[in-house]
């Protein structure tokens, strides 16, 4: 694997602990980075970034349309449907579509096919620039319930950008839309913040990352003198802690108005070029330590 | 019985911090936390008894027989979510985290080689003692179905309490299916924001949605003192949006010692207290419009 070509996934379990204040200056750190938001319900990467817009892509799933004059009334559909989104009403099969998975076994059980899909838009994909960062940005519909196809296309077109380094702003949590996100990340940085709701978060995804087998660091964000139960939590298990973020009222309003500090102040564009070494180092070691295994 | 939702769009923002100081405020006899794939309301509640548990069976998981499964890839070319594989020796196999056991493969496989099995995909917790019903549950890391978890929370908690007045409850971040399934049956959604442009463009995506569940919308900002140029913005769109504005909390490091002594911010006398009672009283007021 060459350099260029990792795949960095930022997360933290507990949402606002600083994914995406961690993922945007990683990103405009480097010289060649693409970033890819896949927090598809709340993006909020492309605030900071403000990109030029260079393409467009509507996501849609598959939806089933019953055709009444085909439909013999069998029902066969209504009792394959573990989803509950076929009911019968009037002799005929209903579908909510809300509820429905596109999974196709409906129009796969119908003798009659009388069963067609439509296309139904739940969101769209954004892809532009913002000086030497490339931007994806996923978004959800509101109203639409799941972002998990939204994130597996947006993966994929990500692809198409080669010779980058890669940052995915992960959703908080430790769902199924999270382990969409870290599917193929070489590498995890948790980023934690030091209270015990962020403890217990962190907790989480350090399970799912051992899990699925992948190399991590933690980067401890709003410290303050004294006792951080986060980077406690670190030190027992032994978790490399790779980086660390003060609690400081300058960054925290350059964040809050949607400002990438490494462009705006020199003291953090250290410390986030410091932290992305450490990131390459850690995953070359991890590298070698793969092809030796 | 009157539900009150906390949500916010945004992670972070302080849910779990005004959830648990409005349950003590208000004396609620049920409460819950729909939160299930981070929950943290239990670790300020003090609770006092062991929770009952209970296995969250969501949807089965597909199993593939390789002893009678015949290679034919059928079930690979018609699964929607790629949960089919073959590993290099030829041998099919299923991807649990991916599998949303919708039985498609097992309807189409000519062999009968593949069943659904169930799966328990979280646990359901409930505590129950001196008349108080608090209910929580766990996702199982890396499920699917969070918003059949999160109506099951709602229900356990409904089935305990029977008919108390007021039911308050912390929600999840995001607008997907957590979220959508927290806000069927609330009477009123507070939305918690701060003071960020994420924080607005959040609050802005979780109204949206909100909205279209029809449920009557109030917001306050929590940390507002980090960025009152913000905090005036958010001010601003509630009035133009003719949203009822419900209060601010000021960003106070007593806060987070107490969060972090396991007590809510109206356990210990803090600016942030202060000011969440006058939020609480506020919210009240609309919940009973």
């Amino acid at each position: 694997m060459k350099g260029k070509d990792m795949k960095i996934a930022v997360l933290s379990g507990k949402g606002g602990t600083g994914k995406t204040l961690v993922s945007v200056n990683l990103a405009s750190a480097a010289d060649n980075a693409v970033y890819v938001d896949c927090d598809v319900e709340e993006p909020d990467g492309h605030l900071f970034f403000k990109p030029k817009v260079v393409s467009n892509e509507q996501i849609t799933i598959k939806m089933p349309s019953v055709d009444d004059a085909l439909c013999n009334g069998c029902r066969k559909c209504v009792d394959f449907c573990k989803f509950n989104a076929l009911a019968f009403i009037k002799d005929r099969p209903c579908v909510f579509e809300d509820v429905c998975h596109s999974c196709g076994g409906c129009v796969l059980v119908c003798p009659e096919k009388a069963i067609t899909e439509t296309d139904r838009m739940i969101g769209e994909i954004k892809r532009g620039v913002s000086g030497s960062v490339t931007v994806y940005t996923g978004m959800l519909k509101p109203g639409e319930e799941s972002g998990v196809p939204i994130i597996k296309r947006i993966m994929q077109a990500s692809e198409a950008d080669e010779n980058a380094l890669k940052i995915i702003d992960c959703p908080p949590g430790s769902a199924c839309v999270v382990v969409e996100s870290i599917k193929d990340a070489d590498y995890c940085v948790l980023v934690a913040e030091p209270t015990v709701f962020g403890v217990h978060n962190l907790n989480m995804v350090y399970e799912l990352v051992r899990l699925f087998n992948k190399p991590f660091g933690v980067v401890l964000n709003k410290c303050l003198d004294g006792e951080n139960p986060a980077e406690k939590f670190c030190v027992e298990r032994d978790i490399p802690v790779i980086g660390r973020i003060p609690f400081d009222t300058e960054l925290g309003e350059l964040n809050s108005n949607a400002k990438i500090v490494v462009r705006e102040s020199e003291k953090y564009k250290d410390l986030f070029f410091a932290l992305l070494q450490t990131i390459m180092k850690e995953v070359r070691h991890e590298t070698v330590a793969d092809s030796k295994r | 019985m009157k539900q009150l939702l906390i949500l916010s769009g945004k992670g972070g923002t302080g849910k779990t911090t005004v959830a648990s100081a409005f349950i003590k405020l208000s004396g609620a006899k049920a409460f819950a936390d729909c939160d299930v794939d981070a929950p943290n309301l239990h670790l300020i509640m003090g609770q006092k008894c062991e929770p009952r548990r209970k296995d969250y069976f969501g949807m089965p998981k597909a199993e593939i027989d390789s002893d009678l499964c015949i290679q034919c890839n059928q079930c690979a070319e018609h699964c929607r979510f790629d949960a089919i594989s073959v590993d290099s020796s030829g041998t099919y196999g299923i991807d649990k985290f991916d599998c949303e056991g919708c039985g498609v493969c097992e309807f189409i496989c000519p062999v009968g080689a593949i069943t659904l099995k169930p799966e328990a995909s979280g646990e359901l917790m409930l505590y129950n003692k001196d008349d108080k019903v608090f209910s929580t549950a766990q996702l199982k890391m890396g499920s699917g179905h969070s918003g059949m978890l999160v109506t099951e929370v709602k229900r356990q908690m409904k089935d305990a309490a029977g008919n108390t007045e007021l039911a308050i409850i912390d929600g999840s971040p995001g607008i997907g299916c957590p979220v959508i399934a927290s806000l069927s049956g609330v009477d009123t959604v507070l939305v918690v924001t701060e003071p960020s442009i994420s924080g607005i463009s959040d609050m802005e995506r979780i109204i949206k949605t909100a909205e279209v569940f029809g449920t009557k919308i109030a917001v306050c900002v929590n940390k507002y003192d980090t960025n009152p140029a913000n905090t005036e913005k958010i001010e601003e769109f509630c009035l133009s949006r003719g949203l009822p504005f419900v209060g601010k909390i000021p960003f106070d490091t007593e806060a987070v010692k107490a969060i972090n002594n396991g007590m809510t911010i109206v356990d210990v006398d803090c600016r942030s207290g202060r000011a969440a009672r006058e939020v609480f009283k506020n919210t009240m007021e609309v919940l009973s419009e």
